[in-house]
């Protein structure tokens, strides 16, 4: 179980996909406008990265490691082209707001980087636990930068629920203050470099007080221990 | 004749930072106090604003940093920053853009790089751009110099207007800009701008309202005395020595010849180098803005590229860009290849040879 609590951890914190590793970057920064964009994009990935993950695994004793890398990248343009299809019968609407991302999905160097440092040289369980848990990472930060650039933004949140959720969301967007002139540096792209910068900034900050935090507990073990011999 | 002997450093420190950027908010008043008899009370509001959030965010944000925050904030710069990004917004902009504009301008471009001393971009023009991309249309609200307008804003309603968004008529900012005779006032470089985008001449665009009562055809009335102003304002840095020469020379004579060139190959379509300089904001930001000695290249061939860059950069940017005005974007934009340009212009070291080539291959 420990594993899986490990694989949990690294993806969803310690090597986050976008806060640590920065790949996937190009659709982090261009869809992240809404949250409703970032869930549908991040959905998107982790299917894509849980599918690809575990086709990686079982094929792993199957592909030579010369040839491997067209195979992967193959295999993950399949699980692409699968999540287009389906998102195009099912939320056409959040289809044509994401576009061009979702083939680029394929691009996402966070999925690649995965086949290859991980499903490729793990069982079929812990691949799939892999990818599940990278692609929640992912999610997470594309959702936590899209509500932050609504919000800033438009002053909505939410907004555009029920392309992703059908007509049960028509309720969902909260309008949390009217504004009659957007703050449009949050919407436009150099808003989402400033947000990211800001969320890795956050995120060294925690890191870095936990550091300090364990570096004193340790500092008090240490000073007793002086203490008993002397 | 007595010998003294004392330790190094010998050169005695002239000025402190408090003292520089004291210098400078003086030689920025007349033209303060300029701005507000042309364009009425707005600046008031403006600076007091500006000054107060960047005061506050300053302060608030070293306390986090646990820094001394008096010793920090009595350094004036924070006030310098807020002053400069004031006098280039509309001076009926709504409050809480101007707070927007300062606390990015504090927080976000000159905090968080490390402070004084250590902020990359020039923190006031991160501030106007911060603005300008975020609320083009408010940020381009000027109202026409009081002289012109019909009914100039009392202190009362310029506060209302700041604040609520309405005057105590009721109205807002774009009715009030467009009651003097029913035609909207621009800027003159909104003017020339949108009428060379209307397929008029140059000079046929200086023909509008804008344009009359000023010391010259191409002088937009109120803004070029306020050129002036901050002209008179830089002459009198480079007097006391607070600024060096180099940037706003270079900077001036590169707008004059890049605007020059251009209003040769053309004279019905690029505007005359005059009008260039005295619209705008280029002279404010040759002395003012473009001799941030932080965010500014720091030697003096350094000095001159840079300079002459931004005035080239201004005069493309409004030539063929967008946006009416670049100062801000020019700064930023060298801002950037500051570090490139010290690279390459270090000073040679005393006593070590001319023949760099040689001494590089070594």
């Amino acid at each position: 179980m420990s594993q899986y609590q490990d694989l949990a951890f690294e993806g969803m914190w310690k090597n986050n996909p976008a806060l640590v590793q920065l790949l996937g970057l190009c659709p982090l920064l261009a869809v992240t406008a809404t949250v409703i964009n970032g869930l549908g994009l991040g959905l998107a990935t982790t299917a894509v990265l849980i599918g690809s993950n575990i086709t990686v695994s079982l094929v792993r004793n199957i592909v030579r490691s010369e040839i491997r890398i067209p195979v992967f990248v193959m295999i993950i343009a399949a699980f692409v082209t699968i999540i287009q299809l389906l998102m195009n019968a099912f939320t056409y609407e959040l289809y044509l707001a994401l576009g061009i991302f979702i083939p680029l999905i394929v691009t996402n160097c966070a999925i690649i980087g995965r086949a290859e440092a991980f499903a490729s040289k793990n069982s079929v369980l812990p691949a799939a636990f892999d990818g599940l848990m990278m692609g929640a990472g992912f999610t997470a930060v594309l959702m936590l930068l899209g509500g932050m650039r609504e919000v800033l933004g438009s002053g909505t949140l939410l907004a555009g629920a029920d392309r992703l959720f059908g007509p049960v969301a028509t309720n969902w967007p909260i309008q949390i203050f009217s504004a009659e002139q957007p703050f449009l540096l949050a919407i436009l792209p150099p808003g989402a470099f400033i947000g990211m910068g800001l969320l890795i900034a956050a995120k060294n900050m925690l890191d870095n007080r936990a550091a300090t935090k364990q570096a004193t507990a340790t500092e008090k073990v240490t000073r007793i221990r002086v203490t008993a011999e002397s | 004749m007595k010998l003294y002997l004392s330790s190094s450093p010998h050169q005695r420190v002239k000025r402190d930072t408090s003292q520089v950027m004291r210098l400078v908010i003086y030689a920025m008043l007349p033209a303060m106090i300029l701005q507000i008899v042309l364009f009425g009370w707005g600046l008031v509001f403006q600076a007091g604003i500006a000054v107060l959030t960047a005061v506050l965010t300053e302060g608030g944000i070293l306390l986090l940093r646990q820094k001394r925050v008096e010793r920090s904030l009595a350094d004036f710069s924070a006030v310098l920053t807020a002053l400069l990004l004031a006098v280039s917004l509309p001076p009926t902009l709504p409050w809480w853009m101007t707070v927007i504009g300062t606390f990015s301008a504090i927080a976000i471009a000159k905090q968080l790089y490390g402070g004084l001393g250590f902020n990359m971009f020039n923190p006031a023009m991160i501030g106007y751009v911060v603005l300008l991309i975020s609320f083009p249309v408010a940020m381009t609200m000027w109202l026409p110099p009081v002289a012109m307008m019909a009914d100039p804003l009392t202190f009362s309603d310029t506060a209302r207007l700041i604040f609520t968004g309405y005057t105590s008529a009721g109205f807002d900012i774009t009715q009030i800009r467009s009651v003097s005779d029913g035609v909207t006032m621009a800027t003159p470089l909104d003017a020339v701008k949108t009428g060379l985008a209307e397929g008029r001449t140059y000079s046929e665009a200086l023909t509008q309202d804008i344009f009359t009562g000023a010391f010259a055809s191409s002088a937009g009335a109120g803004w070029a005395w306020l050129s002036l102003a901050y002209l008179a304002g830089g002459l009198g840095l480079l007097a006391l020595r607070v600024i060096n020469w180099h940037i706003p020379v270079a900077m001036i004579a590169s707008v004059a010849l890049v605007s020059g060139l251009l209003h040769i190959s053309d004279m019905d379509y690029y505007a005359s180098p005059l009008f260039h300089l005295v619209n705008g904001s280029v002279l404010i930001g040759a002395f003012f803005i473009a001799t941030d000695p932080v965010s500014a290249s720091t030697t003096n061939r350094g000095r001159l590229i840079f300079g002459a860059a931004i005035g080239f950069w201004i005069v493309i940017i409004r030539t063929f860009g967008g946006y009416p005005d670049a100062v801000a974007f020019a700064v930023i934009i060298m801002n950037m290849a500051v570090p490139l340009i010290d690279y390459y212009t270090r000073p040679r070291t005393y006593g070590h040879g001319r023949k760099k080539s040689q001494a590089q291959k070594r």
